[in-house]
């Protein structure tokens, strides 16, 4: 990319670029490259996902604003952008407005360790899978922020909630993640990729082997994780009024709106690369690996996306004690011993991945 | 180890364009659009009534109690990391250790259950 | 250069929030500064090499300590005024107990000494990062060499979970449950009997 670069100043401007600036400038395309289509994609599955409800509920969804109604995230974003802000008398301002920024940056920076494909990775760092669990661990703050700052009974009561949750959930999750590491003898996120190759009877991806179940915990981790229904007790418009978004209005609103859907993309995007294969075709067929790596890393985040709306558009909310014990009482356990299962079955079938 | 760093650069100046784009997000809004604030709409959200007093109570001594076995089992996790990228080195012994040491977290894991912490009421 | 700039912005800012954490009024943003301080020495930890240290730093540390010392200065509402008029009366026992901190800290300082090749070249002690990656670098120790102090850190978490439900754990009694076990395992049986009432006797 910094050669690349060099090459296009000095045919386009007639100047030649020093190296470290060539470097900093293709980083920084690098990353623009990876914002832009990812808002994008944003607001267009914003749509998908009212249009899957929609279709599952035999209503037509959006279908004003442009053709098929594809327009319609953009107008809802203008609409909002064109809103006045309103930052309650009793809040804390700095931390009220710091605390959708945080959530719409941590849900952007988790992207830079994503592999797209055979080596298109913005940052290959060797503790990737580390770092998604880092940055995820700390989406926690923006929530537990807005609702400390908001200085409303209902925020407060909405941070509260979806605090003790994310936390409960991020525990089982961690073990699933170690399930695979073991598998995959690797934190590096290609190398886990790569370590998915025809695992199984030539397919490609853990969901085929024994890891299957984990799939399904971290799945369900990852909704509430991201407080999708059925866990969206911290939201719950019928009880508490949104939550913690309660007082929030216009861009620091949509900021909120905005990285709860990259948040969701992101776990997606985790899930096949740590379960579906990544950029692997889904079989290990020849033929297969003539279509781009990406394409299949977007089909199957596109499929995963398709199951997020579709636990949305089905299962009702879970009440708070059920929630605490799925997570505690139910994924903590098993995730554990299949952690000692899969440890267990490596060592004795001498499996282990150097 | 330059090479190393040079994998980091990425993140630290993805972070420095998301903080810009949020800030921008934030305060464009704010510059462009017309601001009419008023005691009502400034007020703190309660349904139609007046707030009484602070929103901010002590809770139920359940959530902090989540929050130091959240503390727990994540270190737990984090000594799993190393574990499982590094079993084929270390083997037998190794994979025995960490039994021990699960072995003597799920006894405590047992005890919270026994005793109900896990219960939520 | 850029080392040395991210070096410098990150240690700078590093001390910086370290001071905001003891000087800041509000109990919030001392935790939030904590939270940058711990942000920075992830950093610095990067700058050295340590990658696995580091994300455990922001894993541990930001994403599980961090939040539990939010849940105490934010929900706790502790008049904030009247814990500081004991300030004076405090202020000798306090200054005693950190002067003996700070006396411990030195002499374990120059009392703890470097041994082997360490001592010339502190490098030596980590294997090449083409070779091995450090995760794996201190997996291959932890579990095995160190396996005695691995266990000790094992038991001192399990103290630290009894001893959290010993210390916050009530029991409120009267309160309604659900067992789904219960629940799951009722049959029709236990849910109704049939009786045949003969006419003009009623059940009885």
């Amino acid at each position: 990319m910094a050669d690349l670069l060099v090459e296009f100043f000095q045919w386009g401007f007639g100047v030649t670029l020093v190296p470290w600036l060539a470097i900093i400038l293709g980083i920084v395309v690098g990353i623009l490259a990876i914002v832009l289509p990812l808002l994008l994609v944003v607001a267009m599955s914003v749509y998908m996902d009212r249009k899957v409800w929609a279709a599952m509920q035999m209503r037509r969804g959006p279908n004003v604003v442009g053709p098929w109604g594809l327009m319609q995230s953009f107008a809802d974003g203008l609409k909002l952008f064109l809103k006045e802000t309103i930052i309650p008398a009793s809040a804390n301002k700095f931390i009220f407005l710091l605390a959708p920024a945080l959530t719409f940056i941590l849900a952007l920076v988790g992207w830079a360790v994503i592999p797209f494909d055979a080596g298109m990775v913005l940052a290959d760092l060797n503790v990737g899978i580390l770092y998604i669990f880092a940055i995820s661990s700390l989406g926690v703050y923006g929530i537990i922020l807005s609702g400390w700052a908001s200085n409303s009974r209902y925020a407060f009561l909405g941070a509260l909630r979806s605090s003790a949750q994310m936390v409960s959930y991020e525990v089982s999750m961690g073990f699933v993640l170690v399930t695979v590491l073991m598998c995959a003898g690797s934190l590096n996120l290609s190398e886990i990729v790569m370590a998915q190759k025809d695992t199984f009877l030539g397919v490609n991806g853990y969901w085929f082997t024994p890891l299957f179940p984990m799939m399904i915990i971290f799945f369900i981790s990852a909704l509430a994780e991201t407080n999708r229904p059925p866990f969206d007790l911290p939201e719950a418009e019928a009880e508490i009024v949104a939550g913690y978004q309660v007082e929030y209005s216009s861009m620091a609103f949509a900021l909120f709106f905005l990285g709860e859907y990259a948040n969701i993309i992101l776990m997606c995007a985790m899930t096949s690369i740590l379960f579906l294969g990544g950029w692997l075709p889904p079989f290990d067929w020849e033929p297969l690996y003539l279509i781009p790596g990406w394409i299949w890393f977007f089909g199957k985040i596109f499929f995963m996306f398709f199951v997020f709306a579709w636990v949305k558009a089905t299962v009702p909310r879970y009440r708070y004690d059920q929630l605490m014990r799925l997570g505690w009482k139910v994924f903590l356990p098993i995730s554990l011993l299949w952690v000692v299962l899969t440890g267990l079955f490596l060592l004795l079938t001498d499996k282990i991945p150097a | 180890m330059n090479e190393l760093l040079l994998e980091y650069l990425p993140i630290l100046i993805f972070f420095f364009i998301a903080i810009i784009l949020s800030c921008v997000f934030i305060v464009l809004p704010m510059m462009l659009v017309e601001q009419k604030p008023d005691t009502e709409k400034l007020s703190a959200y309660e349904c139609g009534f007046e707030a009484f007093d602070s929103a901010r109570k002590p809770f139920d001594v359940r959530f902090y109690l989540v929050a130091i076995l959240f503390i727990i089992f994540d270190l737990e996790v984090a000594f799993l990391f190393p574990w499982a990228i590094s079993l084929g080195e270390i083997g037998l012994f190794g994979f025995v250790s960490m039994m021990i040491f699960l072995g003597v977290l799920t006894i405590g894991f047992i005890y919270e259950w026994k005793k109900g912490a896990l219960e939520w009421e | 250069m850029i080392y040395a700039i991210c070096f410098y912005l990150f240690a700078t800012i590093t001390v910086f929030s370290a001071i905001m954490v003891i000087s800041s009024r509000n109990p919030v943003h001392s935790v939030l500064y904590l939270i940058l301080a711990f942000f920075n020495s992830a950093g610095l930890f990067v700058l050295l090499g340590a990658e696995f240290i580091a994300m455990i730093l922001v894993i541990v540390y930001v994403g599980a300590v961090a939040v539990l010392f939010m849940f105490v200065v934010m929900m706790l509402d502790i008049d904030y005024s009247e814990l500081r008029k004991g300030f004076q009366k405090y202020l000798p026992i306090g200054g005693l107990i950190g002067l003996i901190l700070l006396a411990e800290l030195l002499l374990v300082g120059f009392g703890w000494g470097l041994s082997g090749p360490v001592t010339t070249d502190p490098a030596t002690a980590i294997p090449a990062l083409n070779e091995m990656s450090n995760t794996e670098a201190i997996g291959s120790l932890l579990y095995t060499k160190y396996a005695f102090l691995f266990q000790m850190a094992g038991l001192i978490l399990l103290v630290a979970m009894i001893g959290a439900i010993v210390l916050t754990h009530r029991a409120r009694p009267g309160v309604k449950k659900q067992n789904i076990n219960d629940q799951v395992m009722r049959r029709r049986g236990d849910a109704y009997d049939i009786v045949k009432v003969k006419p003009g006797q009623g059940l009885g």
